[in-house]
Parts: structure tokens; sequence; C-alpha cells
């Protein structure tokens, strides 16, 4: 049984979990998807992707930045059957780029350094859940960027 | 307009002559007509040409007009000549005045071609003179906005400016994770483990990450290069650059300024003499940690004046301290709890007896009086004429924002909250952002406010990385805040939460699974990483306060969520041991709706779940 008390300006309710079952009248207002000031996945509204998503930690603003948009736009605009397979030599360009800089990008097995870093970005690619969430797929971005909104500071 | 006055200066005797000479003559015509008018109608439409006087008065006027006019004409031409002059005098002067920058910037933009007048091209300056994207302040709020920068604007050459000696990194570990580390290196690493469980040094990014102020003009495709141990003493905004303390300047297209500010330090202890104040600590950077963390070890008695965030945290970190090394915690403040600026009573109440039994002596309503160093201990006078004697004080009564460079540059600093004035945007003037700490801005929802926290430098830094790359938008995502007191209470935050405010809490009758490091485990989600001793300490507590359940207890106000209200808006919310639910916070913030009944808004928060 839930109750009530007042304590000066400040209202105290308890309840239990039966209160809180049924479902809240409280009405939100519905959001725009297309709200120019709201933080944007990872693809913006117009197609294009969003370097600076948090979701992709400090991969397209490191050293290595500019070769990783080149190999990513090239997939992500690729209209090829096997997508991207006429971008590997970009994402060669990019793993020359981020070998010569282990410390920033680990050489895991399981991350987009390999080979197959076509499928590695497609991980990547999937858009972030949430305005607030990173990193959906903590392994296919290495670097430890963090300067993302987040809920406590986490590496990627 | 200045040829015009000083023609018409000229002129002006010959032209009052000459127009006297004219209505005079003007006059006598009228005269005559007028005359003529009534003595002989007929004769009126003569006086064109009456006779002969006219005549010559004509004549005389129309000479002295045309020798008028031709003076007025070689004056004019005169004064031209010599304006054009002058001017082409003033322009040969500034390059005359600086012959420094003439070979740097000769050097940027022909880098190929063998330099002709400028020094040798092999040795760059160590400093450049030019920096498209220039962040003064080396902290969490500058490295966002080099990120940002960085993403959006494709090989951009970004300088950040930082007096401390360290690369950017982030300060809630040095007051929270870095005490609690399992790992006795942790204080000269610097690394600890976060909440999901993975390892992580403060530092944002390792040093491969940047490159060398020297190289940042040349190398391809840009990068962030960070000038350590450096400070900016002026800005002329009006040519676009800056002058460090070391007298080299630097220009810029765009700038931020994020010097975040200092800790306030307490007028007593500053006039108290040299033996108290080497005895305390003003705790904001890497070094303030090291060296607290050193002086915890050695000493036996440690009191923590201020009762905010940063002082709960530091005292909770410390008393856990205490329980291995018999170290003496105390903590003192004036309100009437921890927390007391921003939670409720009740909750302030609550939260202090958990403070309590994390180890440390909560002394409330402290109002110090006099410090003073005696017999080889500090003396803390309290005006109700209590003493405390203790080792070593560390001080956490607010931060200062930095704000030297507002009179130099012509920024406006707020006389309300502190820091430089800006907009929704977080542009102070052209060309100038401020982001972080320093920046007094106005939040569209919330209003013109000042906010300290990690994730609202991130959020700010970014925004206004964004701005300084084109993009226009004002502060819209509400950063948020949290804090960690002991294994018992956790908490997130969003808004303004102010315990001045009034509130509505909605608690869930509490179980004995309420709390961070439940969650943990629970969820598989690692809100902390606890040590072994910790998991042992916090099931007695558990134990023990879970046995009085009946309501007319102390409430055991074991998770929940509380709203602030503002004119019956809610403005801001605290998630109380409930977490993953920011989202949901956030929303409810930036709808700024008025709600009849906050049982309904918090039912969203599902707070009986994990």
């Amino acid at each position: 049984m839930s109750y009530c008390k007042q304590e000066g300006k400040d209202r105290i309710i308890f309840v239990t979990k039966e209160d809180h079952e049924a479902p809240s009248n409280a009405e939100l207002i519905a959001d725009d998807p297309n709200d120019p000031y709201e933080e944007q996945g990872l693809i913006l509204p117009s197609g294009e992707i969003n370097w600076n998503c948090p979701c992709l930690g400090g991969m397209a603003s490191g050293p290595c930045g500019e070769p990783f948009k080149a190999a990513f736009s090239c997939f992500h605009y690729s209209t090829e059957e096997v997508k991207g397979s006429d971008c590997v030599d970009k994402f060669r360009s990019m793993q020359e780029c981020m070998q010569r800089y282990p410390e920033l990008y680990p050489q895991e097995d399981d991350n987009d350094n390999t080979p197959q870093g076509e499928s590695g970005a497609a991980e990547a690619a999937t858009p972030g859940t949430g305005d607030s969430d990173p990193a959906p797929t903590p392994d296919s971005t290495p670097v430890s960027g963090d300067a993302s909104q987040t809920q406590r500071p986490t590496a990627s | 307009m200045l040829k015009c006055r000083t023609a018409w200066q000229k002129l002006a005797p010959l032209a009052r002559a000459s127009s006297t000479l004219c209505r005079q003559n003007v006059k006598r015509t009228v005269l005559k007509c007028d005359s003529t008018m009534t003595q002989v109608p007929r004769v009126q439409m003569s006086s064109g040409t009456p006779g002969g006087d006219n005549t010559l008065y004509i004549v005389l006027v129309g000479a002295t007009c045309l020798g008028a006019g031709f003076y007025a004409y070689r004056t004019l031409t005169s004064d031209k000549s010599r304006y054009h002059d002058r001017i082409s005098e003033i322009a040969s002067r500034p390059s005359k005045m600086s012959p420094q920058e003439q070979p740097a910037t000769y050097m940027q933009t022909e880098p190929t071609a063998p330099a002709v007048e400028a020094p040798a091209p092999v040795s760059l300056p160590e400093i450049p003179a030019h920096a498209p994207y220039l962040l003064i302040g080396g902290g969490t709020a500058s490295f966002a906005a080099a990120r940002s920068i960085r993403a959006r604007d494709p090989g951009a050459r970004v300088l950040i400016v930082t007096d401390e000696p360290d690369l950017p990194y982030m300060r809630p570990p040095l007051s929270k994770e870095l005490w609690f580390s399992d790992d006795p290196s942790a204080t000269e690493t610097l690394r600890f483990k976060q909440w999901n469980g993975k390892e992580r040094s403060i530092y944002f990014q390792p040093p491969s990450f940047y490159v060398s102020p020297q190289d940042l003009p040349k190398v391809e495709n840009g990068g962030v290069a960070v000038l350590t141990g450096k400070r900016v003493v002026h800005m002329d905004v009006r040519g676009n650059k800056v002058r460090l303390d070391d007298d080299s300047e630097i220009s810029y297209d765009k700038c931020l300024i994020a010097t975040g500010g200092v800790p306030r330090n307490m007028q007593v202890i500053e006039r108290a003499g040299d033996e108290v104040m080497k005895r305390t600590t003003l705790f904001r950077k890497i070094e303030d940690f090291k060296s607290l963390e050193n002086i915890s070890r050695d000493v036996k008695s440690i009191t923590i004046i201020g009762g905010g965030f940063l002082g709960s945290e530091l005292a909770c970190a410390l008393g856990r301290r205490s329980t291995e090394s018999g170290l003496e915690v105390m903590q003192m403040f004036p309100e009437k709890g921890n927390m007391g600026k921003v939670l409720p009573e009740y909750l302030s109440n609550w939260t202090t007896q958990k403070v309590r039994r994390e180890g440390v002596n909560v002394i409330t309503e402290a109002l110090v009086k006099n410090v003073s160093f005696q017999d080889g201990k500090l003396e803390i006078k309290l005006k109700d004429g209590r003493l405390v004697k203790t080792d070593h004080i560390v001080a956490a009564v607010g931060l200062e924002p930095s704000v030297e460079l507002a009179k130099s540059a012509g920024l406006e600093v707020d006389s309300d909250f502190g820091g430089y004035r800006v907009n929704a945007e977080l542009q102070a003037r052209s060309n100038i952002w401020v982001a972080g700490d320093a920046a007094c801005f106005y939040d569209i929802r919330l209003g013109r406010r000042r906010v300290e926290h990690h994730d609202h430098a991130v959020v700010s830094g970014r925004l206004a990385g964004e701005n300084m790359t084109g993009a226009n938008k004002p502060y819209w995502h509400q950063s948020m805040f949290w804090s960690d007191l002991g294994p018992d209470v956790g908490y997130e935050a969003i808004g303004i939460v102010d315990s001045s405010l009034p509130t509505v809490g909605v608690f869930a009758k509490a179980t004995a699974k309420d709390t961070p490091k439940a969650a943990t485990e629970q969820s598989g989600t690692g809100i902390r990483s606890e040590s072994e001793t910790e998991a042992v300490a916090s099931g007695e507590m558990l134990a023990s306060t879970a046995s009085p359940q009946a309501p007319q207890q102390e409430e055991d106000y074991g998770k929940g969520v509380i709203f602030y209200l503002r004119d019956k808006v809610v403005v801001g919310i605290i998630l109380w041991n409930v977490f993953n639910r920011m989202p949901i916070a956030r929303k409810i913030i930036k709808d700024g709706e008025e709600h009849a009944d906050l049982n309904e808004v918090a039912k969203l928060f599902n707070i009986h779940e994990d």
C-alpha cells in the first residue's frame, strides 16, 4: 500500500510494485526524428554519415581519421552486390595507417583491423541505440575515445 | 565628408560674401519690381532687364561665382591628393612593424619554394604562429571540442594550449575510481576500472594520438596538438590573436575558451599563514590527487571542509581507507547534511548517515571561524565553539571560474553565476566560443546557468566544436551528472537540482536488493567493480538495514526518482539508485510540461525493476 507524506516543501511518496503496475497516463510530447537540435545517430536524416557520432569513439578524429572516413564513406555509398568490395584499397590504407599507431588502434582479432575490414565497419554502421548510449558494438571501435555523453565515462 | 567640410570651410567666407551680394541684388531687384508694380503694372514683366544697372550686377555676381567655383575645384583636388598620400603612408606602417610574422606566413603559403628572405625552412618554430582552431585550456571541454572539430572539418589543425603539464584527462576518477583501485600502482599509472569492467587511463588519449605543436602547420591531414605548460595571458579580439606568458603570439581563425576554474580557498585559511597553507589541499588536478594520496598514508587525521560533491566523494574515499589504516577522517560543512544544497533535507540526512557508515566523522552545521597551527597540529575553531584538531585539511568549497582573459578580450563576465557570458550557441563574440566550467550560457529550456560537471564539459565542448565548424546549434541535449557515495548510495541526475526548489520524491518500498552493488550483480552490467573486502562489508550493512521495516521507523530510501519543480514544471530529476533510465529523464525535462500527477510520471521509470 503506497503512502505519501509531506516534509515542508518536499513531498515523499512510497509506492509498491503493484501501485506502479498500471501503465502511466503521463503524456509525453512526440519526438521529431529530424529535429536539427537533437543529437543524431550514426546516419543523419540526409543519409550522410555523422562523423561526430559518439558511437565512433575517436575513429574519425584521430591521426587515421581521414583514411577511416574515406574507407567508411566508400563502404556506406557502395552499391556493389558485396557491399564494400570496391573499397578494399581504402580499407587497406586505413589499416596501414592504424598499424602505425598500435597504441591507439590495438590489433585485436575480433575488431575491424582485420582484412575483413568491411564486416567490422558494417558492425559499426548499425546506428547507435538512442542518444545517450554509445558503442553498441564495443569491439569494432577499439580506440579508447570517450568524450562521449554517456551515463558514466567508458572506453569503447 | 571630410572633403566637403574642409572645402566648405575654405569657401565659406567667399560663399557668404557672394551670397550676401546675391541677396542684396535680389532684394534690390525685388524692390525694384515691387516699386515698379505699384507704380506701373505694365512694367512688372521687365524685372529681368530693367536697365544697365542690373547687367553690371549680374556680370559681377557671375564672375564671383565662377571664381569661387574655380577656387573650390582647385582646393578639392589638392585635398584629395593629400588624403591619398596620407592613407598610403598609414598603410605602409604595419608592414614595418611585424617583420617576424612575415617569414612565418611566407613559409606557410609557399612551403615548397626555397625561402628567399625567411630563415632556413628546416627548423619550424616550436610554437606555431597560427592555428586555424585555437583551444585555450586543456581539459574535458577542450578535448571534446577538438574531437568534434576533427570529425566535422576534414584535415582540421587544432592547437590546444594548457598551463598544466599534462595532456587532456578526465577528472571524475581523481575523486572516485582511482581511490578504490585494487592496483597499488594506480596512483602512478592513473589507470582505473570502469563500471563495465574494462580498464583505462584517465587520459583521454595516449600521447601518440596527438601531433607536436611544431608539426601542426604542415602535417598532412591535420591533427590535434597540445602545447603544455603555457598560459594565455592576453587576447586581441580585433587582431584575432593571443599572447602567451612567454610573449609568443598565436593567431587564430576560431577560438575556444575552455579555461575551467581554480578551487576556491577559504579566507580563514589564507589568513592563517604558511604553516596552515602547506597543510591544506585544494583538490582539482592530477598533482593534487597524487599529493593527497601520499599524505593520506602519512598523517593520522584529515579533515575535509565542504559538503558538496567533491567533499563528500573524497570523504567517502578516504573513509574507506580509514578502515584499513586507522586514518581519522572528518568532514565539516555549514549545511545540515551531505549534499545539503542538492538533495531535499530528508535525503540529505539519510545520505549523511551513509557517509558516517563509510567511516567518516561528519560534523554538520559547522562554520569555520579560525584555523591555526599549534603543537604540530592544525586547530580548526568553529563558530559554535567546537574545536577540531587535525593534521591536514582538504578544502572543497567551490570553484572559481577562470575569467582572466575577459578584460583584454573585452568579454562579458556574468555577475550572477560567474564565468564568461555566452549565448545559447555558446558564442561570446565572433569567432570566440566558451565551453565547460567557465561558460555561463543560455539554456533554452532551463534559463541562463553555469554547470560544473563532467558530462556538461563533454556536451558543451562537443557543441562548441560543432558550432566552430558552422553548425549553429543551441545547447539542447541536456547534460547529466552522477555521484557514488559508497556501495549503498549512487545516483544520476539531470537539469537543475537545487534543494531550495520544491521536490516530489517517489520511492519504491525498499528491499535488500536496492544498491548499486546489487544492481551490478543482478544485471551483470557492472556499475562498479568492487573488491572482495567491500563485498563482505556491504553484506553486513545490508543485513542490518533490512531488519527495521515498520513504516514509523526511519524510512529506507532504497531507490526512487525525485522531481525538482519550478512553477510546476519539472526542471530537474534525480535517479536514486536507479540506473540506465537517463533518456527518459532527459525527455521529461526537454518537454517542459506541467504534469498533474508526478506519480504517473514516476511510473515511466519502472523503479521496481532493475
